[in-house]
């Protein structure tokens, strides 16, 4: 039987692995942020046709619950992560983050400890 | 006769809602991946704030009202304007440098994805019959006060987890300030700047915000028995807000306020206030159901000031005088 | 003071702190200086409580899981609960005059480090109290959100683009963690309609999704711990955050989601818990052992070697799994094993904290942290160098301390399951980072008239010292925690401490 459910759960599985592809293949630290945006609703999609799934007694508000809970959380998370990387731009005019070899050569100074 | 076309007639729902859905996962497909995969970031955040709508709708069909506001305001909306904004930003700072990786790469990191998905999917599809808490929460709806479920779930019986997410917008909001240069410490919230104020934008923000305001209260308030809630109502206001900063009606708040502190810090602090009044008596964040409506609006009505004021302040970002260049 | 009301007040006393230093920015460090206390004072009622009257238990809103949540106190909460509170309280102390606001002719002014260092301080300390209380796996999510988000505005507190570059890097291995985590948690709960670590326990269906569950959370949590091969992101992000922070974040952040692998595969899905999973786990876990070791050997920064340690010592958390978990926690040697990762857990946090409050305090007096500048260290602040090397001895393993009944009691464990294999790693281990850990000592003593030197206040240097001391006590009266820790705990085999 072709459900609701089952053709969104289908679907949030599939956007998660295309925000999984997009996180992975990124470089640039805004469309990092973007796919961790994708992959989380997908992952809410997921979640909310799973609770879905019983036609006598309708959606389960829990998971609904926490989905609101969820985006509210990204939100916060992709707020700060967006933040940095403003800021980090601003410090250095980059937008990708350096190779490591570069962090371990300066040192830390007292007067910004 | 009459009974065919009546028979007729109820086969036409059953199979128009399952190819509904299908095109609608199709397109939300279609837009995630020109999202992640767009070659200029302005596309794929315009295809982003697109597939959060898409998605907004699937909540919809999945019946999840309530997921669907915060959805489309939140997840497409507000996310979008922050990544639209930072786009803003890093054009006005540098280069957006672009990505050179192999071919080879991304079809191995593209074929992984791919398993990752099949191997979720096959988890999904061999789930055993549901066992959900639908018939757990209708029994107690009447003890928690609320009609809506939803609002039920996050205010009362896991209303712990609430009062902690409230705190993870604070959280989120103090290292956005933290992020700020020493000297803009204090300083009005997001980049200064001069720019001349759009005729329209202008009388927008004079029509628009009383209208919001009371929407977003009103969602507030029938959110205890309909589709809405604190943060849907308090996204709107933020929305707002927002909207007469933008255009230039209102100077963006400063940093250093107290006023914008007490603001902020106002919903979570009301909440833990009703959750510590009774354990004293050994009764943690537990509402007496005589009292649990009036106690869930009453901090869902903080809650939104609280999520207003930090969403808003959240999207302008840190103090940020104009860059020396 | 009930133990009830005492276990709320350590939930949620973090979060008064916080909201009040939000509101009140320049009584920032006294209100945090307070709240330290009396969540102190709170936890130690706890204490008493469960270690009289046994596990205590608190269904919020009265509502029983899987509805709501359930919050618990037992033994090895207890242990992460106070662990979190030795080393929150010594660093609220020492960072009072580095983030004390700034008086300019008489009035004081807000300045921005000052201002954040404290909400976020409190904030990732009730980030902790609320995972290490939860037996709720979405609720712990949250917590763990929280602890991520504060965690991460530490590192970057600085304002270096360094630290900046550290908390990015940092953000994408969490946020990936936390989403990977999360995805596991939802398949959980559609499979069982619970989020309640006792009651998935109780399932009596397995659904595939279980273990794709279990391989996600693992995942996501493997990631936040920084456990080989997911460590990049450590070592920058703890050295290049000022003092206080990296202590924070090196001694405490890697033990929640730790903390939260343990509780899984122990208590929520053992009979998952097969010898492969197990064995891949310790096998990881030893990988980090040498290869942090070996990289914190290269250093020449100070900061980067008790970084690149902190990679190591997280490895010798993992060999709980192969030692005590699945088939083995029926074995009477799996209690010392267990055991072991507690007070490794916890002799670590102290010692880390420790040893990087004592390289802020030598950065103050000379300038950096360049092993080649701290020669005559030791002549100047003789008090900071003890705090040094006492807790090196702890991450060493030399008795007495608490590093040492970790490692004796894991050796002895490793011994009676016949798997020489640990017994190889832990003693390779050992010398290891007796090697990595020598190298900035043998500098400081060198004989050499300082140029110029920074005076540090005693008062400063007591604090690693006593944390230090702490560290040691641990191994000294060990018999006290090791039964505490024991009390709630699922399976528990009669082992005896030694």
């Amino acid at each position: 039987m072709i459900t609701s459910a089952m053709i969104f759960g289908l679907c949030g599985a599939a956007v998660i692995g295309i925000g999984l592809y997009g996180f992975v293949i990124h470089r640039n630290l805004l469309r990092r942020v973007l796919a961790f945006n994708v992959i989380g609703s997908g992952i809410f999609l997921l979640f909310g046709a799973m609770g879905y799934r019983s036609p006598i007694l309708g959606a389960d508000p829990v998971p609904q619950a926490l989905i609101i809970t969820g985006i509210v959380v990204a939100l916060s998370a992709t707020a700060l992560a967006v933040a940095l990387v403003v800021a980090y731009a601003r410090a250095t005019g980059q937008s990708t983050l350096p190779e490591d070899g570069a962090e371990h050569k300066t040192e830390d100074k007292a007067d910004e400890r | 006769m009459k009974s065919e076309s009546v028979t007729q007639a109820k086969k036409q729902p059953d199979m128009i809602e399952p190819l509904f859905d299908l095109i609608l996962s199709a397109l939300i497909l279609a837009t995630a991946l020109a999202a992640v995969t767009g070659r200029q970031v302005f596309r794929s955040v315009i295809f982003f704030i697109v597939y959060g709508v898409l998605i907004a709708m699937a909540w919809l069909r999945l019946g999840a009202l309530d997921v669907a506001l915060v959805e489309a305001a939140i997840g497409a909306g507000l996310t979008g304007v922050l990544l639209l904004g930072a786009l803003g930003r890093l054009k006005h700072l540098g280069q957006i440098s672009a990505t050179s990786l192999s071919i080879w790469f991304r079809v191995a990191m593209a074929f992984s994805a791919a398993g990752v998905s099949l191997g979720i999917s096959w988890a999904f599809i061999t789930l055993p019959e549901p066992v959900g808490l639908q018939a757990a929460v209708n029994t107690q709806l009447t003890i928690a006060g609320v009609e809506n479920p939803v609002t039920a779930v996050l205010l009362n019986f896991r209303a712990w987890d609430t009062l902690l997410e409230s705190v993870v917008l604070l959280v989120a909001l103090i290292g956005v300030w933290s992020l700020a240069q020493n000297e803009d410490w204090g300083m009005r919230a997001g980049l200064t700047t001069h720019s001349p104020s759009d005729e329209v934008l202008t009388s927008f923000a004079q029509i628009l915000p009383p209208v919001g305001l009371l929407v977003g209260v009103y969602l507030v308030w029938a959110g205890s028995s309909q589709p809405g809630g604190a943060f849907q109502g308090g996204t709107v206001l933020a929305a707002m807000a927002l909207l007469i900063v933008m255009a230039g009606l209102m100077a963006p708040p400063r940093v250093g306020s107290t006023a914008v502190r007490l603001i902020v810090v106002l919903g979570p602090a009301v909440f833990l206030a009703v959750a510590l009044t009774g354990a004293l008596s050994g009764q943690f964040l537990t509402l007496p159901p005589a009292m649990a409506k009036a106690l869930i609006l009453g901090i869902e009505l903080f809650l939104m000031l609280s999520i207003a004021a930090t969403l808003m302040l959240l999207v302008l970002g840190p103090p940020e005088s104009k860059a020396k260049q | 003071m009930n133990g009830e009301l005492a276990l709320v007040l350590v939930a949620t006393l973090p979060l008064v702190g916080a909201l009040l230093t939000v509101l009140f920015g320049l009584r920032g460090g006294f209100i945090a200086l307070a709240v330290a206390a009396s969540i102190s004072i709170a936890l130690f009622v706890l204490i008493l409580d469960v270690a009289q009257g046994g596990v205590i238990e608190i269904a919020v809103g009265g509502w029983e899981a899987p509805l709501g949540i359930t919050l618990r106190a037992d033994g090895l909460a207890l242990a992460f609960l106070t662990m979190s509170a030795l080393v929150m309280v010594a660093v609220i102390l020492f960072a009072q005059g580095g983030f004390a606001p700034r008086t300019i002719a008489g009035k004081m002014v807000e300045k921005r480090a000052s201002y954040a260092f404290w909400p976020l301080a409190l904030l990732l300390w009730a980030a902790l109290n609320a995972i290490f209380l939860s037996r709720d796996l979405f609720n712990i999510y949250v917590g763990l959100e929280m602890l991520t988000l504060a965690a991460m505005a530490l590192v970057a507190i600085g304002g270096k683009a360094e630290s900046i570059a550290a908390a990015m890097r940092c953000m994408m291995f969490a946020l990936l963690g936390s989403l990977l985590y999360l995805l596991g948690v939802s398949l959980l709960y559609a499979a069982h309609g619970t989020l309640d670590i006792d009651q998935i326990f109780a399932r009596t269906t397995t659904a595939n999704a279980d273990f794709v569950a279990a391989g996600l959370i693992t995942a996501g949590l493997l990631l936040k711990t920084a456990l080989f091969p997911f460590h990049a992101w450590l070592p920058p992000a703890h050295s290049n955050a000022p003092a206080p922070a990296s202590a924070m974040l090196s001694a405490l952040v890697p033990k929640a989601s730790f903390y939260i692998l343990l509780r899984f595969w122990f208590e929520a899905v053992p009979d998952l818990a097969n010898q492969a999973v197990m064995w891949f786990l310790g096998g990881l876990g030893a990988l980090a052992i040498l290869f942090g070791s070996l990289m914190a050997l290269r250093q020449m920064r100070l900061k980067l070697i008790i970084a690149y340690s902190t990679v190591a010592q997280i490895g010798y958390l993992f060999l709980v799994f192969p030692l005590a978990g699945g088939d083995y926690s029926a074995q009477p040697w799996a209690t010392n094993a267990w055991s072991a990762a507690s007070f490794h857990a916890i002799s670590h946090g102290l010692a880390k904290a420790a040893m990087f409050l004592c390289a802020g305090l030598w950065i103050v007096a000379v300038g950096h942290d360049r092993l080649d500048g701290m020669k005559g260290l030791a002549q100047a602040m003789p008090m900071t160098t003890f705090a040094f090397v006492l807790a090196a001895m702890t991450l060493i393993g030399l008795p007495p301390s608490g590093g040492f009944t970790a490692k004796y009691l894991m050796l002895s464990a490793a011994f009676s399951a016949g798997d020489i294999i640990w017994v190889v790693i832990l003693v390779a281990g050992g010398l290891l980072s007796a090697a990595y850990l020598y190298r900035p000592i043998a500098f400081v003593f060198e004989r050499k008239a300082l140029q110029t030197t920074v005076f540090v206040s005693h008062r400063l240097q007591a604090i690693p010292l006593i944390l230090a001391l702490a560290a040691t006590l641990l191994g000294l009266a060990s018999n006290i925690p090791f039964e505490l820790l024991q009390i709630g705990r699922p399976f528990a085999s009669s082992g005896e401490m030694e």
